[in-house]
């Protein structure tokens, strides 16, 4: 009797003991959590970091990366008046044609409608004129190299103004006035110039023109004039942008298969069951280590000095780091193969190579092809980031892009790119996969 | 007698049977060397148009790969009286690049936590939206970490948040399809129980499914957080702080500042390996009683 009261006492006191310290944990690990990531928010100095965030470029980004602007440019010192798509000389209209939204004569006064009653006036002797609705007229002129206006203080907070220079910023547009020149920017929605240049024939002709219509260029055949107008369009480089994502997707390739092929006969090297050296397999598994430790950064870094930037290096960073893993990972399922079936084919008098072949390879095929075709896909995006690190591929534009601050569209639209082609790659992988080895899913 | 079964029409179809049995196999021996010739062909052409394309020839390339490792040791070594020092500079670089992977790890375990269970049948708060929180997940899978990590840069400034943020997204999406798969073979029974007391759906994922699958994704974080200590030196290389951005200054100046890089090198090297060796042991502990 007292003995099992003595039990059950202490069965009661190690179930509460038990209970403590679930509870205990049960609060330890999310205030755990929480104190790290405090530490973290200090550390990054979170706060202060939201105190530099730049809401002007948010505002920049997701506007330009759907829209593009016009510049009609005044140039103060010597006159004349130009006009160019996203400022570019690729952009620019040839000398006597302009937009239809400008009118008047250069000389005495040009009207530049930005719509909705906002109408920029450029007047002769370096001055120019702001109709804004709602809130007046804004004029401006230089003087002597100094720019006299009739605003007074204080100035609305979308206008920076000061004795060098004025910028109006509304909704319809804006006016920038310098010493040098006389800028305004109108905005229209849209990737203007994605299709043909100014300076192709084909410019704003609708498909059905081109591809159905009389002859547009006398010189070419519609089709293929305007395949290579498109292919050659100087502004948005679709020949260089398929060349990129080639190479980035050669990058990968060559990098995932040659790794594949090296380590495969390495990982024999590596396995217990095939070879029979201790001391070999223990060194052949530090050099594993060792390269995956190394990592693709150092690597990157290392082979781009030998082999300079491009498509070949960023190839060898991954071939380099993968065959690493691939090691590991193949020597581990080398490991684990079954025996019988190696027996089965020794029964029938095989030799060691033909065993490899008829009595490993068809076990292990299967589990490498799809950590293969696995790391095909992880790779693409390995070879954007390795790309932007050595230089070759997309993620060279895109850095490239990002770095000039000025074209977002084309941020967005090799954004769009890298993103479908790691979406492709996917779903490639995916289809060979289920084709070699069965679907699994 | 015995000769008599093997005459006549049995004969013939014996050998019907091996003739098209031999047939199948030249057949299937084509289909296996034409496959292998294409892709013999691909690599070799695609090797060829990687060499034309970049700056460096391969078999240049070759002979000087050496020539960089050999500088920095060599001049590490002739300044190693540097070497502690500057292993303890850079110390904070590295704890860095090892917050920012730990800190995304953490947040895109727990969001992607949160995915999963949205998306895996059965357990789906709103069953009819589990298609939507998968393409969202590969959406979040499919951007490359430096693409958002460079957008955010533009924004937010240089510095670890943007890489922070850019690992977490990433990580979220990867995490959540691997969780969604472990959670798919979760028994429902502790569910439906818990559902018969009336819990409500976090209950009933929070008592009745991650007792069940959490060693497992304890496992994949942990691999997750050592995918993304390399990724966090990587983006610190196009500037979002940690080592990475340490390495590219040393790098730029050239030698003369080799000794730094090589500081930087170990360190990296260093960290990699330790943090590879405590993860998969523990791994392997979490793994072990399956």
């Amino acid at each position: 009797m007292t003995d099992a009261t003595a039990s059950l006492g202490s069965a009661k006191t190690s179930a509460d003991a038990l209970f403590q310290r679930k509870r205990l944990t049960a609060f330890a690990v999310p205030a755990v959590i929480i104190a790290y990531l405090a530490y973290i928010a200090i550390a990054f100095d979170v706060v202060g970091l939201a105190q530099r965030a730049s809401g002007e470029n948010a505002v920049i980004l997701a506007s330009d990366s759907w829209s593009y602007k016009t510049h009609v440019t005044r140039d103060n010192r010597r006159g004349g008046t130009t006009y160019a798509i996203e400022g570019e000389r690729k952009g620019a209209y040839e000398d006597g044609t302009r937009p239809a939204w400008v009118s008047g004569d250069e000389d005495s006064e040009l009207v530049i409608d930005l719509e909705d009653g906002h109408v920029v006036r450029f007047l002769p002797d370096n001055a120019v004129a702001y109709d804004v609705p709602g809130f007046g007229t804004i004029e401006a002129q230089l003087v002597d190299g100094s720019l006299n206006t009739n605003l007074s203080d204080p100035v609305p907070d979308w206008i920076n103004l000061s004795d060098q220079r004025m910028t109006v910023t509304t909704d319809a547009g804006r006016l920038t006035m310098t010493r040098t020149r006389t800028e305004v920017f109108r905005y229209f929605p849209g990737w203007e110039l994605f299709w043909f240049t100014l300076d192709s024939p084909y410019h704003n002709r609708s498909f059905t023109e081109i591809a159905l219509g009389d002859r547009i260029d006398p010189d070419r055949p519609n089709i293929s004039g305007a395949m290579s107008d498109f292919w050659n369009n100087g502004m948005w480089r679709h020949k260089d942008v398929a060349w990129a994502i080639g190479e980035t997707i050669l990058m990968a390739f060559l990098g995932t298969f040659g790794a594949a092929m090296i380590a495969l006969p390495l990982a024999f090297v590596a396995a217990k069951r095939f070879s029979p050296f201790g001391a070999l397999r223990f060194g052949m598994r530090r050099i594993f280590d060792f390269v995956r430790g190394v990592d693709a950064l150092i690597w990157t870094v290392v082979l781009a000095r030998a082999f300079g930037p491009g498509p070949m290096t960023g190839a060898l960073a991954i071939l380099i780091t993968d065959s690493g893993t691939f090691g590991k990972i193949f020597s581990e399922a080398l490991e684990n193969v079954d025996e019988k079936q190696i027996e089965g084919v020794a029964s029938t008098g095989a030799k060691p190579l033909q065993r490899y072949r008829f009595g490993v390879i068809p076990q292990i095929v299967p589990i490498l092809l799809s950590q293969i075709l696995y790391f095909l896909e992880s790779n693409t995006r390995s070879a954007t980031i390795i790309g932007a690190i050595t230089g070759g591929g997309i993620g060279l534009m895109l850095t490239q892009a990002i770095q000039t601050q000025k074209d977002w569209e084309e941020v967005a639209y090799y954004i769009v790119l890298i993103v479908v082609m790691v979406m492709a790659m996917d779903s490639f992988s995916g289809w060979l996969r289920g084709k070699l080895i069965g679907r699994k899913d | 007698m015995t000769d008599a079964t093997l005459s006549g029409p049995t004969r013939r179809e014996v050998d019907r049977i091996q003739d098209s049995y031999m047939a199948q196999v030249r057949r299937r021996r084509m289909y296996g060397g034409l496959t292998l010739a294409i892709f013999v062909l691909l690599m070799v052409s695609g090797f060829v148009v990687a060499d034309d394309r970049n700056a460096g020839g391969f078999w240049d390339g070759w002979r000087q790969m050496l020539d960089f490792p050999a500088d920095v040791v060599s001049e590490a070594w002739e300044k190693r009286a540097n070497l502690p020092g500057l292993l303890v500079r850079y110390f904070p670089a590295l704890m860095e690049t090892i917050n920012i992977a730990a800190v995304s790890t953490l947040i895109g375990a727990m969001v992607g936590l949160i995915l999963s269970l949205l998306s895996t049948r059965g357990l789906a708060r709103w069953p009819r939206l589990i298609t939507v929180f998968r393409r969202f997940m590969d959406i979040l899978r499919a951007v490359p970490e430096i693409v958002i990590a460079l957008v955010l840069i533009f924004i937010l400034g240089g510095g670890p948040v943007p890489a922070m943020i850019a690992i977490a997204l990433h990580t979220a999406g990867a995490l959540g399809k691997l969780y969604s798969e472990v959670a798919e073979n979760a028994d429902l029974k502790p569910v439906e129980g818990l559902a018969s007391t009336g819990a409500n759906w976090t209950q009933r994922m929070w008592l009745g499914v991650l007792p069940q699958v959490a060693p497992n994704f304890l496992s994949y974080t942990l691999l997750r957080f050592e995918i993304n200590i390399r990724a966090s030196a990587i983006l610190g290389f196009v500037g979002a702080g940690g080592l990475g951005f340490e390495l590219r200054n040393a790098m730029a100046w050239g030698p003369g500042r080799f000794d730094e890089a090589a500081a930087i090198f170990v360190l990296l090297f260093g960290a990699i390996v330790f943090f590879d060796q405590i993860s998969s042991r523990y791994r392997n502990k979490l793994t072990e009683g399956q």
